[in-house]
């Protein structure tokens, strides 16, 4: 097991390198400069020339893409230009709200899709089972945004049941009060991300746990005379589990890639939305940090779970 | 042997018309006519079709009455019309201009890309699939790392990136950048399917009798699995209908001054236009569902079809 991840982690290597590559020349194919918004409009031209000379963006590409992994390195990530602080600061105080909606979203999905997919399965062929089904279905088709829009507009401006905007009410008090507000503000994204979440964890543990039914191991235990209940609750759903739980990590691709939409829906204040903005202000440092952080994470999700599906399944170990 | 040839030249033309009719009649149905059958056995699915199939019609032939960069003008009388006044059948949005028209021209670009993106990205990934699965060893293990890398990049990001640097981009360019990204599902798919295929006989006897590798991959594997070719195209349909339309809410598909269903959804992000002026989004919003969940559904008859033990329909 141990040569599978080591032989995992080796191949991540050169990937990251690529991909840093591929992060920096985009950042640097954008159009514009980084200074000429951000100094004053009257500024002598020789001065944005000397800006640009003293940051070393004449240099030849390899040598600034040189220079900005050192600086990586010891944790400079540079400074944004449109909000004038260092992007390791700004991206990490976004960071924060991203991670708490992101597993607020994950735990609700777990929630929601472990008893679902169960009990489908349990009633494989009848009435639940197709209602649930006809639910992943549904909620898989549909693009992920639309729903978003619909429940903003439902159960935000409708029915007024949640916040529309941000991720904290400015009038909170600090403490538990500020607790609260925040997690007033996650609650609706949160659950909307998660019946969304389901489709993949309800499908795969439903076909899992049929599998199990007509398994030996279940009709040994059937024949001891062990109660319906016990079975489900010790073998079959033990060891249909853990595959599902190495899903978790295939997830994050999903809550990255539908952070975008969340939090632009949401106008929630986390990584997603910071990418949006900095795109509109062509701010370089932050676009390719953060491009560079989901990649990252992406690799590191997959990884995960091809660790944990090692683990678990002896057959993958084995090749 | 002469005896033999005695015996076929007594089969008149006639019999050997109706000895061929015969095992013709017994062969197994073609895959168009299964799915057509299975059609015919599913009503619900039968309403799909003629959804989907009418609404591409309908929006392929009224937007040529329609004359975009007209419609597209602001009207600042027509502020916020509502359904039904000064002749907007849909109502106008804060520019003044036809909810209905830009809803109309509007699918048809957003199904345009799509059709576009599923051929491209679907013929690419059909094709890596079937290469990186039929070649064993260091060609698929190359083209699998080029596969983890790709599903490493954060799509979306990418594609605003992309979008962002190319500076006149259209329709064209935008279903070129979404194609690079789209390609993946596909070829894994493909890919496991044409690794069991090319265990079976007839690749290994094709092999033997000195077929070239192209001719085997492109007519022989292909065709016996052009089953899951057609599920997959027509799920990854329904997808990619999403895909464009999720990029131009976020304001990085098409160009405001070309209509898209996604555009349409984004009036939303103005808090009035969500709460008063609803019929600006929620007409564009409807549409996506129900083409999304048609397209599916047609994609699951596809696939119960493809798949001999799950069918409804009498095997025609």
């Amino acid at each position: 097991m141990w040569k599978t991840i080591l032989r995992r982690i080796l191949i991540m290597i050169p990937e990251v390198i690529i991909l840093s590559i591929l992060v920096f020349l985009l950042a640097k194919a954008m159009p514009g400069d980084p200074f000429t918004g951000s100094i004053n409009p009257k500024a002598d031209p020789a001065q944005l020339h000397h800006l640009m000379e003293i940051n070393g963006l004449y240099d030849p590409w390899y040598q600034q893409y040189w220079n900005w992994v050192v600086h990586l390195f010891h944790g400079n990530l540079g400074n944004s230009y449109q909000y004038q602080e260092p992007v390791t600061r700004l991206i990490g105080s976004r960071a924060v709200n991203t991670l708490w909606l992101a597993l607020f979203t994950t735990i609700l999905t777990y929630c929601l899709a472990l008893p679902m997919g169960m009990y489908a399965a349990k009633h494989e062929g009848k009435l639940p089972d197709s209602i649930i089904r006809v639910y992943t279905y549904v909620t898989f088709c549909i693009p992920f945004f639309v729903i978003l829009v619909i429940g903003v507009w439902i159960f935000g401006y409708v029915l007024g049941w949640f916040p529309t905007t941000g991720s904290i009410s400015s009038t909170a008090n600090p403490g538990l009060p500020s607790i609260g507000s925040r997690f007033y503000h996650i609650l609706l994204p949160g659950i909307l991300g998660a019946l969304f979440g389901t489709v993949n964890v309800v499908q795969y543990l439903r076909s899992e746990v049929i599998d199990a039914k007509r398994s030996d191991y279940v009709r040994t235990a059937r024949s001891k005379g062990v109660p319906e209940k016990d079975i489900y609750r010790h073998h079959i759903f033990r060891n249909s589990l853990l595959p599902i739980a190495a899903f978790a990590g295939y997830s994050i691709t999903g809550l990255l890639n539908g952070s975008l939409f969340t939090e632009t829906v949401f106008s929630y204040p986390g990584m997603g939305l910071l990418f949006i903005n900095s795109i509109s202000y062509r701010d370089y440092t932050v676009i390719t940090a953060l491009v560079l952080i989901y990649g990252i994470l992406n690799l590191l999700g997959t990884l995960l779970s091809d660790i944990i599906l090692s683990i678990v399944d002896p057959r993958i170990r084995i090749q | 042997m002469e005896e033999n040839l005695n015996r076929h030249s007594k089969i008149s033309a006639a019999d050997l018309e109706k000895l061929s009719k015969e095992a013709q009649d017994e062969a197994t149905p073609s895959s168009a006519k299964i799915i057509w059958s299975e059609f015919k056995a599913d009503k619900p699915a039968m309403v799909a079709l003629v959804i989907v199939v009418g609404f591409i019609l309908f929006v392929m032939i009224a937007s040529l009455f329609i004359n975009t960069p007209k419609m597209m003008e602001t009207n600042i009388m027509n502020y916020n019309a509502s359904p039904g006044t000064n002749g907007f059948i849909l109502g106008a949005d804060t520019g003044g201009r036809s909810v209905g028209q830009q809803l109309i021209v509007g699918a048809r670009n957003s199904i345009g890309i799509a059709i576009g993106l599923t051929i491209i990205s679907s013929t690419f990934g059909i094709c890596w699939g079937l290469i990186s699965g039929y070649f064993n060893g260091y060609i698929d293990w190359g083209m699998q790392r080029v596969y983890d890398f790709m599903m490493m990049l954060p799509m979306t990001m990418m594609i605003i990136v992309l979008v962002t640097i190319i500076k006149n981009y259209n329709a064209v360019t935008l279903t070129l950048i979404f194609s690079i990204f789209y390609w993946e599902g596909t070829s894994r798919l493909i890919r496991s399917r044409t690794l069991s295929e090319s265990e079976k006989d007839y690749v290994a006897a094709a092999k033997t009798s000195g077929t070239s590798n192209f001719k085997i991959i492109f007519k022989e594997i292909m065709p016996n699995i052009s089953s899951l070719i057609i599920v997959d195209t027509t799920l990854s349909f329904a997808e990619n209908i999403g895909v464009e339309t999720g990029l131009s809410y976020l304001g990085f598909g098409l160009p405001i001054q070309t209509p898209s269903l996604g555009t349409l959804i984004a009036n939303a992000n103005d808090p009035n236009n969500i709460t008063q002026y609803w019929w600006t989004w929620l007409p564009a919003a409807l549409l996506i569902i129900v083409l999304c969940l048609s397209i599916s559904y047609i994609g699951q008859v596809v696939r119960r079809s493809a798949d001999a033990s799950q069918r409804h329909g009498i095997d025609a």
